[in-house]
């Protein structure tokens, strides 16, 4: 379970600690799915890791832009470096491991 | 293509609609685009979409006070500042004092990656916030269909599509969605099914290596609206739609008589000059003295403190005025006065509808009293186009109650060798030029050929160049036929020496007669002698007889008393 072992080269200096925010907009279906959908993936491939920040854009619309979100809902991986986003409500997790440029666990499965 | 969307909304008695601001379009649509609704506005890349709607948005910040919202999903914010600063447009300026709110909104397929089910109300808390952030009444996207290569679930877009343009009826947002033509349709997604009240297409047309920008209201949904292609223009002015502005020709017209600065041409025509506000053509060959006679025209117009403004495609400005010293006008003065302008440029340098756009632009901005175009003929061009520019040329300057000098090269007044279109039925006053060529030698002679609303002189006059001016003489017309120049000259010395004899003539017969009057008066006179002395005579005879026969009678007496008293 070290940090820099499921982690690309290129993002070896980082520590691998990846920093995720989710756009939502209040608490419709899609958005909920999303959420349970990201903490379960998070505590399956990154546990320890990472730290998940929500936010509504009901609440705070000013935030949409700075982002560059038009889809709701909305991953962006703040960390590490290059910015992913992944749009959906996240069910589908093979396409978020790629999304986020995650390996799966060697030997996880 | 169209089809059958929401029911009609609720019928209002007229359509309300928002002034876009750019002119002629608020013309042709009587008003501008449905207000609260989304418009479309398509158009092949390069043709002016993102344009027409900044200057919508533009003039609803600055002109009518309606903030806006610009969302752009091609063009970085920068950019598009950048873009439109050369028209004047201070975004950067608006957005700080609250009256435009400008959103890009990237759309890279490459990073997103789809995981599931989504929809776009993102795109529309980003909108909602700019529009209530600033209270904007306007809303451009340019050009949304972008967002069909960013999401590959075509479903699910256009069922975001349908809903964003209902979300910006319900808000009463007057908006323009751009669209990029497509193949077979107006553009590449079929946007014109969403949005079906009003839908613009603009198009850039290259014909001859000139180009040309068109506009047409494709539909307009509730509304009457120009159907026809309009040429619009842009420049550095921002856009400007050229309808033909009056079809119907209600003007008013100008009152007063102008002087052309020509005393003979002037007097020609019976109010002592052409009426104010009409169209003149001056026709004639290289070399007749057009331009003389329209920079006559433009000194006493300048003289009179009017301005006036010339377009010439041939000569600059400076030749012009240096040529008219050679007749004694001096217009660089007037130049100097700022009351004269000259607007010189090849015709081959726009197209006639930037010409015109040109034109247009030029003399709102000067209001000039006179237009001068020289030559009109220099403008090349479709015959069809060609006779639709002038046409809207001519309105132009008449619904402003300007008096327009065009000159052209063909004598017959027509534009182009090849088609009949003649200029000249347009004109209130057609003046033409000619040159006379006898006697080895060419004289310039004028005509009036016809002048709109006034008795005017059907005769051929000469007229000639000078530095004291431009002067007209009476041409010759006595039974010999019309003579000018040198012909005329020996023509009336010719005449002037029969007329000498003649009266030479006349003297001598005068004399003659008064010599056999006075000759019959002296017969008459020894006559009447010669009488008297014969009455004299026979008075004379009469008297001796008398004396005779007194004396007979006496003696006659005394002989007889002899003889008696001898019984």
């Amino acid at each position: 379970m070290s940090g820099t072992e499921p982690i690309d080269g290129e993002d070896a200096p980082d520590e691998g600690h990846y920093h995720l925010r989710l756009y939502v907009a209040g608490q419709t279906a899609k958005s909920l799915a999303a959420m349970a959908n990201l903490k379960r993936f998070c505590e399956e491939h990154l546990a320890g890791h990472y730290d998940i920040e929500v936010v509504d854009l009901m609440k705070n619309p000013q935030l949409a832009a700075g982002d560059q979100i038009l889809a709701i809902p909305t991953l962006v991986r703040r960390l590490p470096a290059p910015l992913k986003r992944i749009i959906g409500d996240l069910s589908n997790t093979e396409k978020v491991l790629i999304g986020l440029d995650i390996r799966p666990k060697a030997g996880g499965f | 293509m169209a089809s059958e969307p929401e029911s009609p909304l609720k019928a209002v008695p007229a359509l309300p609609k928002v002034a876009t601001g750019i002119s002629g379009f608020d013309a042709i649509t009587f008003g501008g685009l449905p207000k609260g609704r989304p418009s479309l506005v398509c158009g092949a890349a390069g043709c002016g979409k993102t344009l027409f709607a900044t200057t919508f948005l533009v003039n609803g910040a600055t002109r009518f006070g309606e903030p806006g919202v610009f969302m752009s999903f091609e063009e970085r914010a920068e950019d598009l500042v950048a873009n439109v600063a050369s028209l004047g447009y201070d975004l950067d300026g608006l957005v700080a004092q609250g009256k435009l709110a400008i959103d890009h909104v990237r759309v890279e397929r490459g990073e997103i990656e789809e995981t599931g089910e989504y929809d776009l109300e993102g795109l529309f808390i980003r909108l909602g916030f700019a529009v209530d952030s600033i209270g904007a009444k306007r809303v451009v996207l340019d050009t949304i269909e972008t967002l069909f290569a960013g999401f590959s679930d075509e479903t699910v877009l256009r069922a975001e599509l349908r809903r964003l343009f209902g979300w910006i009826k319900d808000r009463g947002l007057t908006a323009i969605i751009t669209g990029e033509r497509g193949d077979g349709q107006l553009t590449r997604q079929g946007m014109e099914e969403y949005v079906s009240d009003c839908v613009v297409l603009l198009d850039n047309r290259v014909e001859d290596q000139i180009t040309t920008r068109r506009l047409r209201v494709v539909k307009y949904r509730g509304s009457a609206h120009g159907t026809n292609e309009y040429p619009f223009l842009i420049d550095a002015e921002g856009i400007s739609v050229l309808p033909v502005t009056s079809a119907d020709l209600d003007y008013t017209i100008a009152e007063g008589v102008i002087a052309t600065g020509i005393a003979g041409l002037d007097a020609m025509l019976e109010p002592g000059g052409f009426h104010r506000g009409t169209s003149i053509l001056i026709s004639g060959e290289a070399g007749t003295g057009k331009t003389m006679i329209a920079s006559s025209m433009i000194d006493a117009a300048c003289a009179r403190g009017e301005r006036c403004m010339a377009f010439v495609f041939e000569e600059s400005g400076h030749q012009i005025a240096r040529n008219a010293r050679s007749v004694g006008l001096d217009l660089a003065r007037h130049v100097e006065a700022g009351l004269l302008r000259f607007e010189a440029a090849r015709p081959s340098l726009y197209g006639l509808e930037m010409h015109l756009a040109r034109m247009h632009r030029d003399i709102d901005r000067f209001e000039p009293a006179l237009v001068v175009i020289d030559p009109l003929s220099a403008l090349r061009g479709p015959p069809v186009e060609l006779q639709s520019t002038m046409l809207r040329m001519i309105d132009l300057l008449k619904s402003r109650g300007i008096t327009a000098v065009f000159t052209s090269l063909r004598e017959d007044g027509d534009i182009d060798h090849d088609s009949a279109i003649g200029v000249s039925s347009l004109m209130d006053a057609w003046v033409k030029l000619l040159n006379v060529e006898a006697n080895g030698e060419r004289s310039r002679t004028l005509y009036v050929i016809k002048a709109r609303g006034m008795r005017h002189s059907n005769q051929v006059r000469e007229f000639t160049m000078s530095e004291v001016g431009i002067a007209l003489i009476d041409a010759y017309i006595g039974p010999a036929g019309v003579l000018t120049g040198t012909a005329r000259v020996v023509q009336e010395a010719e005449e002037a020496a029969a007329a000498l004899r003649r009266e030479q003539e006349n003297l001598r017969r005068q004399r003659e007669a008064l010599r056999r009057r006075r000759s019959l008066e002296r017969q008459i006179d020894e006559l009447r002698a010669t009488l008297e002395s014969v009455e004299e005579e026979e008075a004379l005879l009469l008297s001796e007889d008398e004396m005779r026969e007194t004396t007979l009678a006496n003696g006659r007496r005394n002989l007889a008393a002899r003889r008696g008293s001898a019984r």
